[in-house]
């Protein structure tokens, strides 16, 4: 018998034998629902939890690697606001010594420029000596009436002349002993002076420690907050991180630049030294031998860097006694005045081949032979590049330190993210999975509702509590995940 | 301690000869000339040619240039040859005279009455086989109409694995505009020979694009 038979329920009559079918069905589906709604409930919330925990994992880890980078960090700027007042403390003691060591001279000219004009002083305050009391005396007596005797009158006319002539000679030392006064206050003014320039230089040397001051006190309220580890301490150190990463990255690039400068200048003339039609797998030896040159003048600065202790990615270099550190700031600064040698040298061969090879190519084209170019600048320009260069390599380290330390902190914050990303991921998927399970029951609902009308109709509402009780269950569980 | 020398030393030069790529990058090509009574006024567009090949071969690439006459399977064909040095500046040098040889062979060029075309692929074959070119090319400056003298076995299947064959400047003969099919026909011809022994085959007549001529 074969299914369209089957379903030919009544003969002859094909809507009919559908319509029972369907009801069939319809009865067959609705005496499974509470069992298909189980099972639909069933997978959405082991699919739902199964991403719940997921998610849940991947927020543990996320908070894992964010407090690793909040420790890495604060670690980080502690130990840099460390030595920033370590450094601070030495350049007030620098400035400590310098100007207290000048301070016994100072004090010296203070005190002796003084000491002039104490002296000086003492001197002008000496007051002239006044006119002696007889002179009253002899004055009053010579203004005495005569009284018509003519020896009298001569006596008095004497007495007066004398009087007249005191008081002249008095008058005279007065003017003279005030001039005196006044040439030695004079005097006095260079002193005044240099007095008053010395304590300028006095002040300027207090206001200089005590901007210092200032410095290391702010430094000291940062260090304070990292070492109580707050947010501010930490967004701050996160941001400067996220700055240097930057600058860094860009000082790289142009670095970067000058290295394909680098590699083109030597590329050509190393052909002549290890020939140009060997090749080392896909590329041309002369190309990576020129490259390996640069690699080298690249890690002869980071060597150099490290030995002269301005970055600090090998530590082992950096703990060397420092004889031997000596010893290697030697030979790595040689190994580097040799390459920038090589390199210069490879400059002017490089010149001389491409203008050899650019006559070959007027020839070959049978153009008119231009009259080739007899400037040396081109030449002593690419030389001097191909000297300075391997220099200005060598201080790739300290952006590259900078780079280094900084990613870490990059790196951190968009791994945090990423896994931030993916737990929210998870947690759609699980919601996606439990309204789907809801959705699947609505459609089964929707498929039997005629039998669900008749239940309506006799009241049964058994089956109707039990559902609800699967959703609540369900939003519950939802509730609790989204509270947390 | 001299067994650890010996150790680290044999690691190294293992490590060494894992590195070192034994496919050859170098080109070769040998070129031959047409220098038949009607095609040999063509010689002066095969000097550009050469010249430009000349410009672009680098450092430990091959180059021969041949004429194609009435028995061309021979040494004394051969206008040039050279492998060019390692090192640029010497490169240079060997292409200056490349380049005078090939001048003096334009001025004193002469016609021959017969073109065998097959027996200078077969030198040209033998001579990119010595070289051992990573690319072996073989230029045929032609109008690719064979004529042999009486008695000369040319009609044998050539071994062509790994060149790549192009054909440049065909020019049409006067039969080949009374039939122009005579020429398509030609063309195939050879076009199926070289590719039957196991070549690659491309005809170029437009001289102005002679960046296609080494192109892969």
């Amino acid at each position: 018998m074969s299914f369209a038979q089957m379903l030919n329920i009544w003969p002859h009559s094909p809507a009919l034998s559908l319509i029972i079918a369907l009801l069939g069905a319809v009865f067959l589906l609705y005496l499974a629902r509470t069992p298909m709604h189980k099972a639909i409930f069933s997978i959405s919330r082991v699919t739902h939890n199964g991403f719940r925990i997921m998610a849940r994992s991947v927020v543990f880890a996320e908070k894992k690697v964010v407090e690793r980078n909040r420790e890495v960090l604060l670690t980080a700027g502690k130990r840099a606001a460390e030595q920033s007042i370590e450094r601070e403390f030495h350049r007030v003691d620098a400035a400590v010594r310098r100007d207290m060591s000048g301070y016994p001279g100072l004090q010296r000219v203070l005190a002796d420029q003084i000491a002039h004009i104490d002296e000086d002083y003492r001197e002008s305050t000496q007051l002239p000596v006044p006119p002696p009391d007889w002179v009253k005396a002899v004055e009053t007596l010579a203004k005495l009436p005569s009284k018509g005797d003519k020896w009298v009158a001569n006596i008095l006319g004497e007495i007066h002349k004398t009087a007249v002539a005191q008081y002249k000679n008095a008058m005279e030392e007065y003017h003279n002993a005030c001039s005196k006064r006044h040439s030695l206050l004079d005097k006095m003014m260079p002193y005044w002076r240099k007095l008053t320039q010395t304590l300028d230089q006095v002040d300027k040397r207090i206001i200089g420690l005590h901007e210092r001051t200032k410095v290391v006190d702010s430094r000291m309220t940062e260090y304070e907050e990292i070492q109580k580890k707050t947010d501010t301490a930490a967004d701050m150190l996160r941001a400067s991180s996220i700055t240097q990463f930057f600058i860094a990255g860009f000082v790289l690039l142009v670095a970067i630049g000058g290295a394909v400068i680098n590699f083109n200048l030597i590329a050509l003339p190393m052909s002549e030294m290890v020939g140009g039609g060997s090749y080392i797998g896909q590329f041309k030896t002369s190309n990576i031998a020129a490259l390996v040159i640069i690699l080298v003048e690249l890690a002869m600065g980071l060597y150099l860097m490290e030995s002269l202790r301005i970055t600090h990615l090998f530590p082992i270099i950096g703990q060397m006694d420092d004889k031997m550190r000596t010893r290697m700031i030697w030979a790595t600064f040689a190994i580097l005045l040799i390459l920038a040698g090589v390199e210069s040298a490879l400059a002017f061969m490089r010149d001389r081949i491409a203008a050899d090879m650019q006559a070959l190519r007027q020839a070959l084209s049978s153009a008119e032979t231009a009259q080739p170019t007899t400037s040396w600048i081109p030449t002593v320009g690419q030389m001097v590049l191909g000297f300075i260069l391997p220099f200005a390599l060598a201080f790739v380290a300290i952006p590259l330190e900078s780079f280094v330390h900084s990613s870490r902190t990059l790196v951190g914050v968009a791994m945090a993210a990423f896994l931030r990303a993916i737990a929210f991921a998870l947690r759609l998927l699980g919601n996606i999975a439990y309204y789907l399970g809801e959705f699947f029951v609505n459609i089964y609902d929707v498929l039997i509702f005629p039998a669900l009308w008749v239940e309506n109709l006799i009241g049964n509402k058994e089956h109707q509590t039990e559902i609800k009780n699967m959703t609540d269950i369900n939003d519950i569980v939802v509730k609790e995940e989204g509270s947390q | 301690m001299k067994k650890l020398l010996t150790f680290s030393l044999a690691f190294i030069l293992l490590f060494l000869s894992g590195c070192v790529d034994t496919t050859s990058h170098s080109q070769g090509v040998y070129m031959l000339i047409d220098s038949s009574g009607t095609y040999q006024q063509e010689v002066k567009k095969a000097q550009a040619i050469i010249n430009y090949l000349l410009g672009t071969l680098q450092p430990g690439d091959s180059l021969a240039v041949a004429r194609i006459d009435s028995a061309s399977f021979s040494e004394k064909d051969i206008i040039s040859k050279m492998t060019f040095d390692n090192r640029p500046s010497v490169t240079n040098r060997q292409k200056r005279l490349f380049k005078q040889k090939i001048d003096e062979f334009v001025a004193t060029v002469k016609g021959s009455s017969y073109t065998d075309i097959t027996g200078g692929i077969v030198q040209a074959v033998e001579y990119l086989n010595e070289t051992g070119s990573g690319k072996k090319h073989v230029l045929i400056f032609s109008d690719l109409k064979e004529e042999l003298v009486k008695g000369h076995i040319r009609d044998f299947p050539i071994q062509l694995s790994g060149c790549r064959v192009v054909a440049l400047n065909v020019t049409k003969l006067r039969s080949d505009n009374v039939d122009p099919r005579e020429y398509y026909k030609r063309v195939e011809a050879w076009q199926a020979r070289v590719e039957s022994g196991g070549g690659s085959w491309r005809a170029l007549n437009d001289l102005e694009r002679l960046d296609a001529i080494l192109a892969d």
